[in-house]
């Protein structure tokens, strides 16, 4: 049992330094813009996020109108896209701009930033017991670098070349030659810019994550009383501070080659009638740079959707949740693997045969913590009494989601079998699922859980039911149908398919994932109007609505800056004694000693009381 | 006109639907269901759950009723030795994932129906069961271990060296096409150089390599005997680009500076593929899956599959691209009595 092995002081202590409740006045611009509240940084990204999403959710959009009816004329999207619709037909360029953009905005903009950002902020200190992050200071300036990366990247889509096209994966020299494709130009420039500020302002946040973590936890909370989503956290900001210095590298190099004439990457290129002077670089080095962080990367999409998941699922289903030391060791084990695991990207690349064997065993080994997390979720429903919430709707069809998408990876992590399927359809399928959809579940899952929280009031539970059902089944209608496309060896990144006999066959098919991708995407749009309708106008939130454990819901409804308005709560307990026998409740937060559960103490907790 | 009418519909619409919404939340706090803890009233429970289970029970259902449906379009046709490996390899495993999916799938959605929250009901306080737990790290890690060792099997066959009767193929990307080169008779690809690239001698060929005379070039389509090894040598010229032959289940990527290859067995010819499918305009296809650029859903090329006899039989009818070329190769000639030495080095290479 994680709760009975640190002592406990049975006396309530006085912590000496936590009185600082006393605040100069602030102005607005302190209270809300430059703001070093980690609640206020938490909201400013989950904004930023929900913006990027909609952009993100747009373009993709805009190329499943390509896909679905390859031969229709998009006149009326002139207006929109000027000169990018030549007599009624989308630029290929464009095509190509709209899936690296849609691919950037979503993974790093919104899964990472909008994720991370909003609940490693918002949650760390108000589920430790701290008063703020470690640095306010580093926090807020992580937040407006991200912004400025954000206006750069933002302002790359306007540009008369484009912004950049070479896939999110940017492989030079495609990336690196502007002659190659016009997104390479500017719109490249301003892509590699962005990005490096974009790292930057995440090792800010990680450091931060991290530090307050370790530092900040008030008293009684050990590392085995946190809950789940804060060894999400900050697994998820460990494994951010190793792998982004690495593409922070490579998009250096990368610009090195593009301005200042060296040859990291490019050799023995002959393009637009010209052989070019670069000789001796390696395309397929940015590929590793590249995927060191591209794979950790997926996880840092992921890990925090689990915390998220783990915690609404038990508070939800009444239990505890089932295996928290497998939950902790199954996440310390996949951050540790998706480091060596990089290469499964690029087992066709002409990469040494046997270190492809080699990564394909590190690959699959990951399935079994991943396995792992998907029965103790599972059996954490068991015998529950389950609640259905929003946030739990949305927690279940994680689960669902991860399954279904994480499985297809056994498959495409065996090099023989990925020869074939390598960049098809069936990769978009399988990643789309478990960390694209799956990740927004997780964040949807969030936002509707800590809503309350944030905002003191409710979101509608009506509008998240109607929601949730829309969007899990446009979810599943639209990747589900994209394996067997996948599977007959659609290439991905085709503007369309009809020149190639090959592929020249489910034409309805893809109709078909269009129409369901622009229904999910209009049910969005119900989740942007409850958002925001109950920011101003929502039922008000009880203290602690939905009878949970965990320290956050022993603050005042609006908490303000410094969250608790007395001292900080102590903890006594691990967050997971929900219907614990005998108790009075079916749930018995953190901060209640075990001498006032005496009826509900399990034997080894009685030295406790 | 129409325009303005379809929008002033779209915002009727919207207008009516917050009303509804509106109306929804007032009744619910007349009927006093805001009242009770969050997700403990019992219609949205019991509609949830329900759904939920709806879900699994309709939803599976339509994902094997279109499984089945689209079974003869996902299987392309196969036509090579090692893609019935990977094909057995790949079903093999989807049935092992199925099993999973389904089992997981079914626990998941039936545990949400079945525990939906009662009033009087408390849960089940269960927080660990270590034996369990082993168990069902165990089973992943074993099935795994066995995945893992099939899969090496293959992938090491696949990628062992051709035999050295193969027959040599040169596939070059560019953008926005590819570029085929067969070494004739004497078996040998002459030297290349991207310095010596232009409008002629597209691969950039040094014709002072006495191998690159008999050099063919460009031809129609790829021809390749069938029951034979063939060994595809790639590289590109610019970009990256992949080679991709869907029905002979190979991929490799084409990249600038690093030449790459693979080798196959093509066990159906053209013809035969023609008959079994039943469709007379049957071709082999080479497409690229690595993102080039603006053509890249373009560049394709046939692949034509003969039996051995009518594959030399072709082979005899191409010209070198020396013969073709005569005054363009002889420039060649002339420059290379003098520096010797330099061509003598690259062709060591």
């Amino acid at each position: 049992m994680s709760s009975t092995d640190i002592a406990i002081h049975q006396t309530d202590m006085h912590h000496g330094h936590d009185e600082h409740e006393h605040h100069h006045e602030q102005n607005f611009i302190e209270k809300y813009i430059f703001s070093q509240d980690h609640k206020v940084i938490a909201k400013q990204y989950l904004f930023a996020g929900i913006i990027w999403a909609f952009i993100g959710g747009f373009l993709s959009i805009l190329f499943r109108l390509q896909l679905g009816w390859p031969e229709a004329t998009f006149t009326f999207l002139e207006p929109i896209l000027g000169k990018w619709v030549l007599n009624g037909k989308l630029d290929p360029e464009f095509y190509l701009a709209l899936v690296t953009m849609h691919g950037t905005i979503m993974v790093f903009f919104v899964l990472t930033a909008g994720l991370s950002g909003t609940f490693s902020n918002f949650l760390i200190p108000l589920q430790i017991g701290a008063r703020d992050m470690a640095s306010g200071f580093m926090n807020m300036l992580s937040f407006w670098i991200f912004f400025i990366a954000s206006v750069l990247m933002f302002i790359s889509l306007f540009i008369e070349t484009g912004p950049a096209a070479g896939g999110w994966t940017v492989y030079p020299p495609l990336s690196a030659l502007p002659q190659a494709i016009q997104g390479s130009a500017a719109g490249m420039t301003l892509w590699l810019i962005s990005m490096a500020l974009f790292i930057v302002s995440q090792l800010l946040g990680g450091v931060n994550y991290i530090t307050t973590v370790i530092n900040l936890r008030t008293r009684g909370m050990s590392m085995t009383k946190l809950p789940l989503t804060i060894w999400s956290f900050t697994l998820t900001a460990v494994l951010g501070l190793l792998a982004f210095p690495v593409l922070l590298s490579a998009a250096l190099l990368l610009i090195f080659d593009r301005s200042f004439g060296t040859s990291f990457f490019l050799s023995d290129i002959y393009i637009a009638g010209e052989a070019l002077s670069n000789t001796g670089g390696s395309a397929i080095l940015f590929q590793h740079l590249f995927w060191f962080l591209g794979h950790p990367e997926v996880y840092i999409v992921i890990l925090p959707a689990f915390g998220l998941v783990s915690e609404v699922i038990a508070t939800n289903a009444r239990k505890p949740i089932f295996g928290y030391r497998a939950m902790i060791g199954s996440m310390l084990g996949i951050a540790v693997l998706s480091f060596v695991v990089w290469a499964h990207h690029m087992f066709v690349t002409g990469m040494n045969p046997f270190l492809g064997s080699v990564f394909m065993f590190l690959t699959l080994i990951i399935a079994v913590p991943s396995a792992v997390k998907v029965f103790n979720w599972i059996a954490t429903l068991w015998r529950g009494n389950i609640r259905f919430t929003v946030a739990m709707l949305f927690a279940i069809g994680f689960v669902s989601l991860f399954i279904s998408g994480g499985l297809t990876g056994i498959i495409l992590g065996n090099s023989a079998l990925d020869i074939q399927l390598h960049d098809t359809y069936f990769v978009v399928a399988h990643f789309h699922l478990v960390m694209g959809a799956a990740a927004f579940f997780g964040m949807f899952c969030g936002v509707y859980h800590w809503f309350p929280k944030m905002f003191g009031r409710m979101m509608d539970e009506k509008l998240g039911f109607v929601h949730f059902w829309l969007t899990f089944i446009a979810v599943y209608l639209v990747f589900m149908p994209m394996h067997y496309v996948g599977i007959a060896g659609f290439p991905r990144r085709y503007y369309n398919w009809t020149g190639f006999e090959a592929f020249n066959i489910f034409t309805d098919l893809n109709t078909f994932i269009s129409i369901a991708a622009i229904l999910g995407f209009l049910a969005q749009f119900i989740f942007l109007f409850n958002f925001i309708y109950s920011i101003f106008k929502g039922r008000r939130a009880t203290e602690n609505p939905w009878h949970s454990n965990t320290l956050e819901w022993t603050t005042p409804i609006n908490p303000g800056h410094g969250n608790w308005p007395g001292e900080i709560p102590a903890v006594y307990r691990w967050p997971y004694d929900y219907s614990k026998p005998g108790a009075e409740e079916d749930f018995i937060p953190q901060h209640i000693p075990f001498s006032q559960t005496q009826s509900s103490n399990l034997p080894q907790e009685r030295v406790l009381e | 006109m129409i325009t303005i009418a379809i929008g002033i519909s779209i915002l009727l619409l919207l207008v009516v639907l917050f009303q509804l919404f509106r109306i929804g939340t007032l009744a619910s706090i007349f009927r006093g269901s805001s009242q009770k803890a969050v997700g403990t009233t019992k219609t949205s429970n019991k509609v949830n759950s329900t759904l939920l289970l709806l879900f699994l029970l309709i939803g599976g259902a339509a994902f094997a009723w279109s499984f089945v449906s689209a079974w003869d379009d996902m299987n392309q046709p196969l036509a090579s030795v090692h893609g019935e490996w990977t094909d057995d390899l790949f079903w093999t495993t989807m049935i092992v994932i199925g099993i999973v999916f389904v089992i997981t799938q079914i626990l998941l959605f039936w545990y949400s129906y079945k525990y939906q929250h009662e009033d009087n009901k408390r849960a089940y306080y269960y927080p660990h069961n270590n034996k369990l737990e082993i168990v069902w790290t165990m089973i992943p890690a074993v099935v795994m271990a066995l995945l893992v060792f099939a899969g090496w099997q293959t992938w090491t066959k696949i990628t062992s060296a051709a035999p050295a009767d193969a027959v040599v193929v040169e596939v070059m990307g560019k953008q926005f096409n590819w570029m085929v080169r067969y070494p004739g008779p004497d078996g040998k690809l002459g030297v290349t150089k991207t310095s010596l690239i232009d409008a002629t001698n597209e691969f950039g060929i040094d014709f002072s390599d006495p191998n690159s005379h008999d050099d063919i070039v460009n031809p129609l389509e790829i021809h390749v005997p069938k029951g034979r090894p063939v060994l595809f040598k790639i590289r590109s010229r610019d970009v990256i680009h992949s080679v991709f032959l869907p029905h002979f289940r190979q991929k490799m990527d084409a990249v600038p500076g690093m030449p790459t290859k693979f080798w196959f067995v093509p066990t159906k010819t053209t013809y035969e593929m023609q008959s079994e499918t039943g469709n007379p305009e049957f071709k082999y296809e080479l497409a690229c899956t690595e993102i080039c650029g603006r053509g890249h859903f373009a560049m394709r090329y046939v692949v034509v599959v003969d039996e051995p006899e009518d594959y030399e039989a072709w082979l005899e009818k191409q010209q070198a691209f020396a013969t073709q070329n005569p005054d363009y190769v002889a420039k060649f000639q002339a420059a290379a009595q003098q520096p010797v030495t330099e061509n003598a080095a690259v062709a060591a290479e």
